[in-house]
């Protein structure tokens, strides 16, 4: 039953990573080698996703860019856990004081920003690149983390063994070190992985509009954008990393579902 | 009852067959950049000119599409004192399109304004050499020059010497009132601007009533819009790679013409790499011309080796001497004490050849050991880091105003080369009258860039037009910037 989501979201995934790892020590072909006269070339046995318009092998593009969009959604999702998750946390600690009004009304200031539009503001200002796309994203992540480790937190503040360690003298940041955060583990894990998915879709976003990581570095966003005005001449330009951003999405979004089904207690419990 | 329906009826077939025989008289021209403003005088931006050049405004002379200069408002002219003071007789029954009766007087107001000392005219130095405008009576007006200048009649065709009425100048930003064959109607900001025919045109008429520009900077939105027939011709398509499509169409012609276009790797002259012309040397010989024109324009594009068009008859062919050879171009860096490798940086404007040929220049340079750090840039940011600020070591742009190889006299100019050898030579040019002289000098400083490789020379820029194919009489070159509509017509 639970497995029903998990598995095919993991085998995308995977399929997604190893093809990213085995990118580090081999491509079918160099992607920075250009080689025009084979330009725009249909899929064959030699290039078995085609050719792009300097005749670069997508398939090798594609395991490129997929590094890219990992590389960036992972340190965003990172950035936007490693301060969303702390200051969730000290709100939930401080519930009600003025400590958590300011945090939680911070939040609540980059959350009413839709968060793309941050995310061009940061790279427009900023300049473009990868570092700046990262750090675009990793701030809209801020907020979804630290109002969900409150909200979590918060729940458990009133339970009967944080009572337990309170009474036995534990401060604070005890508690929330040892008690609450290892009960959220699970949501957080979720999250994250959904939180992933949202940071690949921008990452491609930004990357179309020419924000996110530059040439030569392969990006599917900036793959998409280039073959835009070739696509009635060469569709499979579009197709291919069109595909590999949906079933990138996809499988990170059934892995988040089937993960929380398997996590969640209570869910389990309802089943 | 019955008769009563007849009557629409034979209206409505009447009316069918009408359009069905009737030519068009109206056209929707497609261009990618909007113009901010429109006066001519007042802005360098080439959209200005493709609106109001010729078809809105006139001067004295103008070009024709071939790149002559022809007479216009100046019907015909005598010059005196050895080439120092050209008298024109002025054309009789010109009126602008306010109805103001346009005389000698409005001639002498024009350059008056345009050499002024706090005039914003883009281009200054074609009046540079202008002493004094006389007015001798209403239909005569003499030029007095500081020296003899063989490229007057050139300078005056210029649509930033174009003849604006006192009365309106100050508002041919927003509502140009000029003599030409069509009037400004409305301007559509961020959509379109239409002009409408001027019925009271001094000389031949155009043939359409209304014409109007629409701009759409997205290329793939500007294919979308000429398959829809939203756009009846988009002079300079920017989209090579759909030209083949649409040329085997039999609903639209393709025409490939020549553009003033030099497309350059600008370099900046003065800053480190590329102050060293060892490094320019080598810089030259790691791009392959044939290869960027392919990948980036998709075949159409003249390889140049200097910065002339080669549809000119002064060109000199050079590219011979910046041939690639990428062996060389390594032997030139180490030799420059580069053979560690080097890093500049590579800024480049949104059109096509520059984002494209810029990844095919920077792999090429990549080949010899130089890093160029691409960054992509919009236009306003451009202008400000790379025209401006000067904050750049290479770029790729398109130099699109006709022989503008008189920038290389100026160190201001962004790539900032300075040689007192051309601009000694410039300014022998200026004061130069004999024809065969000037293309000597015109040949002696192509070669005085080309020796000193000030850029990468890449390839003239083709003008690719795309047309329904019943259109007739649009400019098939592009000798400067203009969407002439005077001739243009439909055909049955």
């Amino acid at each position: 039953m639970k497995l029903r989501s998990i598995v095919p979201g993991a085998v995308l995934i995977l399929i997604v990573l190893i093809a990213a790892l085995v990118s580090y020590v081999w491509t079918p072909f160099d992607v920075t080698t250009l080689d025009i006269r084979n330009k725009l070339q249909t899929p064959s046995a030699e290039h078995v996703f085609g050719t792009d318009h300097f005749g670069r092998d997508i398939l090798s593009m594609l395991m490129v860019g997929a590094r890219t969009s990992i590389a960036v959604a992972l340190v965003a999702v990172g950035i936007g856990m490693g301060v969303g998750v702390p200051l969730g946390l000290l709100a939930a600690a401080r519930r009600s004081s003025w400590v958590d009004e300011v945090v939680m009304r911070g939040n609540d200031l980059v959350f009413a920003f839709p968060a793309l539009l941050i995310a061009i503001m940061i790279t427009a200002v900023f300049g473009a690149g990868a570092v700046n796309a990262i750090i675009a994203i990793g701030i809209f992540n801020i907020p979804v983390f630290a109002r969900l480790t409150r909200g979590a937190a918060l729940s458990l503040w009133t339970r009967e063994f944080i009572l337990a360690a309170r009474v036995a003298g534990k401060g604070a940041l005890r508690i929330s070190v040892e008690h609450v955060l290892p009960n959220i583990t699970n949501i957080l894990i979720v999250q994250g992985t959904i939180q992933f998915s949202l940071g690949i879709l921008a990452e491609a976003g930004l990357s179309y509009v020419g924000l996110g990581a530059q040439p030569p570095i392969p990006s599917w966003g900036r793959m998409l954008a280039d073959s835009q005005t070739l696509i009635t001449l060469a569709p499979h330009l579009a197709l291919f990393p069109g595909l590999a951003i949906v079933f990138t999405v996809l499988g990170l979004n059934l892995l988040g579902d089937g993960l929380r089904d398997w996590l969640d207690p209570r869910l389990r419990r309802e089943r | 009852m019955k008769q009563q329906y007849w009557v629409p009826a034979l209206m409505l077939m009447a009316g069918m067959a009408g359009s069905a025989f009737a030519a068009k008289t109206d056209i929707t021209i497609g261009m990618q950049l909007e113009p901010p403003n429109l006066d001519p005088t007042g802005g360098a931006a080439g959209a200005i000119d493709e609106v109001v050049y010729a078809n809105i405004f006139e001067g004295l002379t103008r070009f024709g599409s071939d790149g002559s200069v022809k007479p216009a408002l100046a019907a015909s002219w005598t010059i005196e004192n050895e080439g120092a003071r050209y008298v024109f007789a002025l054309q009789s029954g010109v009126t602008f399109h306010d109805g103001a009766v346009f005389s000698a007087e409005d001639v002498k107001f024009s350059i008056d304004r345009a050499m002024a000392e706090e005039s914003t005219n883009a281009q200054k130095a074609l009046f540079a050499n202008i002493d004094s405008v006389e007015v001798i009576d209403a239909s005569t007006v003499a030029v007095n020059l500081k020296q003899a200048d063989g490229s007057l009649l050139f300078n005056l065709a210029w649509g930033d010497a174009i003849v604006l009425d006192s009365a309106t100048a100050e508002n041919a930003a927003t509502l140009p009132v000029g003599t030409g064959p069509f009037a400004f109607d409305k301007w559509v900001q961020g959509d379109r601007i239409e002009i409408v025919k001027n019925d009271a045109y001094w000389g031949t008429p155009a043939k359409l009533d209304k014409a109007t520009f629409k701009f759409i900077s997205e290329p793939t939105a500007a294919y979308a819009a000429i398959l829809a027939g939203d756009l009846d011709a988009f002079p300079n398509y920017p989209a090579p790679e759909n030209l083949a499509q649409l040329d085997a169409d039999p609903r639209y012609s393709v025409v490939l013409g020549s553009t003033e276009g030099e497309t350059i790797l600008s370099t900046n002259n003065a800053v480190a790499p590329f102050d060293d012309v060892r490094v320019r040397k080598a810089l030259a010989h790691a791009i392959n011309r044939g290869e960027i024109i392919d990948g980036a324009m998709f075949g159409y594009g003249t390889p140049i080796g200097t910065h002339f068009a080669p549809h000119n008859p002064a060109y000199v062919d050079l590219t011979a001497q910046s041939n690639y050879d990428p062996e060389m171009a390594k032997a030139l860096l180490k030799e420059a004490g580069h053979e560690d490798g080097l890093t500049v940086s590579l800024k480049l404007p949104p059109p096509a050849y520059a984002r494209r040929g810029g990844e095919i220049i920077a792999a090429q340079l990549r080949d010899v050991g130089i890093t160029a750090e691409i960054e992509n840039l919009e236009w306003a940011q451009w202008l400000e880091q790379v025209f401006r600020g000067k904050d750049f070591n290479l770029t790729i742009v398109s130099h699109t105003e006709p022989m503008d190889i008189s920038v290389y006299a100026n160190p201001e100019y962004y790539f900032q080369y300075d040689n007192a050898d051309i601009q000694e030579l410039m300014e022998a040019f200026g004061a130069e009258t004999d024809q065969e002289k000037r293309t000597a000098m015109l040949q002696q400083a192509q070669q005085i860039i080309s020796d000193d490789y000030v850029n990468g020379y890449l390839f003239q820029l083709a003008k690719t037009g795309v047309a329904n194919s019943k259109i007739q009489g649009l400019w098939e070159n592009s000798p400067t910037q203009a969407n002439d509509l005077t001739a243009v017509y439909w055909e049955d």
